[in-house]
């Protein structure tokens, strides 16, 4: 038990306030933003590639292929640096503007997720019968109320487990922001472990949170997927 | 945009006095290429052995299998990289824990442990499918003209289900080399690491990302094309993997 | 000594489901039985259960003088000794038509490569398809695909054949391209259990018909017998439904 003689569970208890007030709260807001973010901007993305309008698939493909081409750590950088440049030349002013630490992850993660959404939300659009689409105008619909009656009430039901299981990568990705020095739940415990001298206890204790976090969300997953499956 | 562009820039010397930008940029991508293949290696190793046993008809060693998985499925990949980094040499007896961390490649040998363990996971979940939508008869067949489960595996089940698995094998892999950038953490300098000091330095921010934007992109180019070609290589005829 | 003989057998899938129940026959060297019955009678698991693809709880099964129940067999011996010819052919399509004949002989029993492409083209020829010998499976027909299944399983030189349905899944003009390789096989003296629908190839054929429904063997006789004057009820209504048209 020599391994374990000189750890000190305290400095856990201690710092649990600041992990979670802090730390933990940064994580999740940044993971639900983003993943209703994602999923919205997905959806059109999807729904734009799918179109039979000139270019416009077009484009969108290569979003979603150079999103998915980068890494994401690559992504965070680049917009970090970009967004005080963008947010001059939209608001007109003279020098960058001063971005938040939060709002610049907020915006990188929902524009980065939205491609993987996209994806997923092809995939579920993809997966309703044509025959649908058919009935659909058959009773007079226009194309949008089509699709947001008739094929994406589907679509999105369908492709839910599908979401919720990129929602977990989601969570476990907004790790990352730690290039940033962003306090986030990793963030947060990183800083209790350096500055007392705790890596081993503070990395230990993050990677079991995050595990059992992670680990009954994809549960909570597979059994909403079981019960979709049901119900079909 | 207010921004002062300077391409030049990836022509100048840079501070590390090993030539100029664009040569850090390209040590860069060696390590995020050696980093990438040699964790691919660890994870389709590790990967098909936990895929594998998920599959056979051992109820413990499947469930072990899942518990593997589940593991290192669970923890993003930056916490694991800590983990292998910081605490694992902690935990050793103290000699090791020395010799781990005096190692010359110290990042990199982490690096590649901890991606390729991560991505092994990835790829034992999708050996286990590919084994799985096999039709069931395939391994009766096997069995059924006496070879014995091991044979039955190395001949039939595996072949068909590598081919199978291909397409989302060369995701996977491309995943790895994405991942691979997470290793700046631990102080390898990969790619965007590179890019990253790049940038510190010239303080041309936007020339460094956006080559290494570029090199990515053709890396991902690259990789695809081959893998493209080894899918037509071992297609079999008469029978199409997608269905 | 039958080559074939099975004793009150019987196997359950769960706790709940009986499959076979108490079935008891056996089948001479040189004989041909029909197995037949509606759908989910158990005929199919049967079949599968004298080389042990599926395990039973109860009984007990001798091939050739071999107990196959008995833990001390050694299965993948005994499986390339009875030759299994399957509904769906299950050839292999990663490998092509010669190499699905050799793959048992080389790694199960051991032959040379030369032996096995030999054994392999003859018995191709014999169910005439020599001509396809380095296609893959997947550029077959069905029927071309069942006959090459049915010398896959030749080429082992086994003492007995199983087929399971091995018509049911074809389209109908592909049927007797396999039944005619089967009748031929029956004539050399092969022992045969066919899981069939094909009262044909049964009348034609087969020196006994074995009739079942609800995992239990209802009927035993003489295909003759069988026919004129089947003694249940259930077989009786079972052969005016399937013999109607």
């Amino acid at each position: 038990m020599s391994v374990f003689s000189d750890f000190d569970f305290n400095i856990i208890a201690r710092s649990l306030p600041y992990l979670f007030r802090e730390g933990m709260t940064f994580t999740l807001t940044l993971t639900a933003i983003a993943t209703i973010g994602g999923v919205l901007l997905g959806t059109l993305i999807a729904m734009a590639r799918l179109s039979s309008l000139p270019v416009l698939p077009a484009l969108a493909a290569s979003y979603v292929n150079v999103m998915r081409a980068l890494p994401l750590v690559l992504v965070i950088f680049l917009f970090y640096f970009l967004m005080p440049y963008i947010g001059q030349w939209i608001l007109q002013a003279d020098r960058p503007i001063q971005v938040g630490a939060l709002s610049s992850t907020i915006i990188t993660f929902t524009l980065f997720e939205a491609a993987y959404f996209s994806e997923i939300m092809r995939a579920g659009i993809q997966s309703i019968p044509r025959g649908q689409v058919a009935a659909g105008y058959a009773i007079g619909l226009t194309y949008s109320q089509m699709m947001r009656y008739v094929v994406l009430p589907q679509a999105f039901r369908n492709m839910l487990p599908v979401i919720f299981t990129q929602m977990i990568v989601l969570f476990q990705d907004t790790s990352l922001v730690y290039v940033l020095s962003i306090t986030d739940f990793l963030g947060a415990a990183s800083k209790v472990g350096q500055r007392d001298g705790r890596l081993t206890e503070m990395y230990l204790f993050a990677a079991a949170v995050y595990f059992i976090i992670s680990l009954t969300a994809s549960m909570l997953v597979k059994r909403l997927q079981a019960r979709i499956a049901i119900a079909r | 945009m207010d921004y002062h562009w300077n391409w030049a820039i990836l022509w100048a010397p840079s501070p590390d006095g090993n030539g100029t930008y664009f040569d850090m940029l390209m040590d860069g991508l060696k390590w995020t290429i050696a980093t990438s293949v040699c964790a691919w290696l660890v994870a389709l190793v590790f990967g098909s052995l936990v895929g594998v046993a998920r599959t056979l008809p051992f109820k413990w060693l499947a469930r072990l299998g899942d518990a593997y998985v589940e593991l290192f499925r669970n923890i993003p990949l930056l916490v694991q990289l800590f983990l292998w980094f910081f605490v694992i040499p902690e935990m050793l007896p103290h000699d090791w824990g020395t010799f781990v961390k005096q190692l010359r490649y110290g990042p990199f040998l982490t690096a590649v442990v901890g991606i390729g363990f991560y991505m092994s996971s990835r790829v034992a979940m999708q050996v286990s499918a590919g084994i799985n939508t096999l039709p069931r008869g395939q391994r009766m067949a096997g069995t059924a003209i006496g070879l014995t489960t091991a044979q039955t595996y190395r001949y039939i089940l595996l072949p068909m289900a590598y081919r199978i698995m291909l397409p989302p094998l060369t995701s996977e892999f491309l995943n790895t080399i994405k991942n691979s950038s997470v290793a700046l953490t631990i102080g390898l300098m990969e790619l965007t690491g590179s890019a990253r000091a790049m940038q510190e330095f010239s303080f041309q921010v936007f020339e460094a990302f956006t080559a290494a934007t570029v090199i990515y992109l053709l890396l991902n180019a690259v990789v695809t094309i081959g893998m493209r070609m080894l899918e037509r290589r071992v297609s079999v005829p008469g029978f199409n993997a997608g269905k | 000594m039958p080559m074939i003989s099975i004793r009150n057998v019987n196997k359950w899938y769960g706790t709940h489901f009986q499959a076979l129940k108490d079935c008891t026959t056996s089948v001479e060297p040189g004989e041909v039985v029909v197995v037949c019955g509606p759908s989910g009678s158990g005929k199919s698991t049967l079949i599968k259960t004298i080389n042990a693809l599926e395990p039973i709880q109860g009984g007990e099964i001798v091939v050739d003088r071999v107990e196959v129940t008995s833990p001390k067999t050694n299965l993948p011996k005994l499986r390339a000794r009875v030759g299994m010819v399957f509904q769906h052919f299950e050839l292999f399509p990663h490998l092509r038509i010669t190499d699905n004949l050799c793959l048992g002989q080389q790694k199960v029993l051991g032959r040379s490569r030369e032996e096995a492409m030999e054994k392999a083209m003859r018995l191709l020829d014999r169910v005439g398809l020599k001509d396809h010998a380095e296609k893959y499976p997947g550029q077959l027909s069905g029927g071309q695909q069942q006959r090459v299944a049915i010398a896959r399983a030749l080429v082992m030189d086994p003492v007995c054949m199983l087929f399971d349905e091995p018509t049911s899944a074809l389209d109908p003009e592909m049927i007797n391209e396999v039944l005619d390789v089967m009748v031929e096989l029956a004539k050399e003296g092969m022992t045969m259990m066919v899981v069939t629908h094909e009262m044909g190839f049964a009348r034609k054929v087969a020196h006994r018909v074995i009739f079942m429904d609800a995992g239990e063997i209802v009927e035993d006789a003489p295909t003759e017998d069988f026919f004129a004057h089947p003694r249940s009820e259930r077989a009786r209504l079972f052969l005016s439904k399937i013999l109607q048209h």
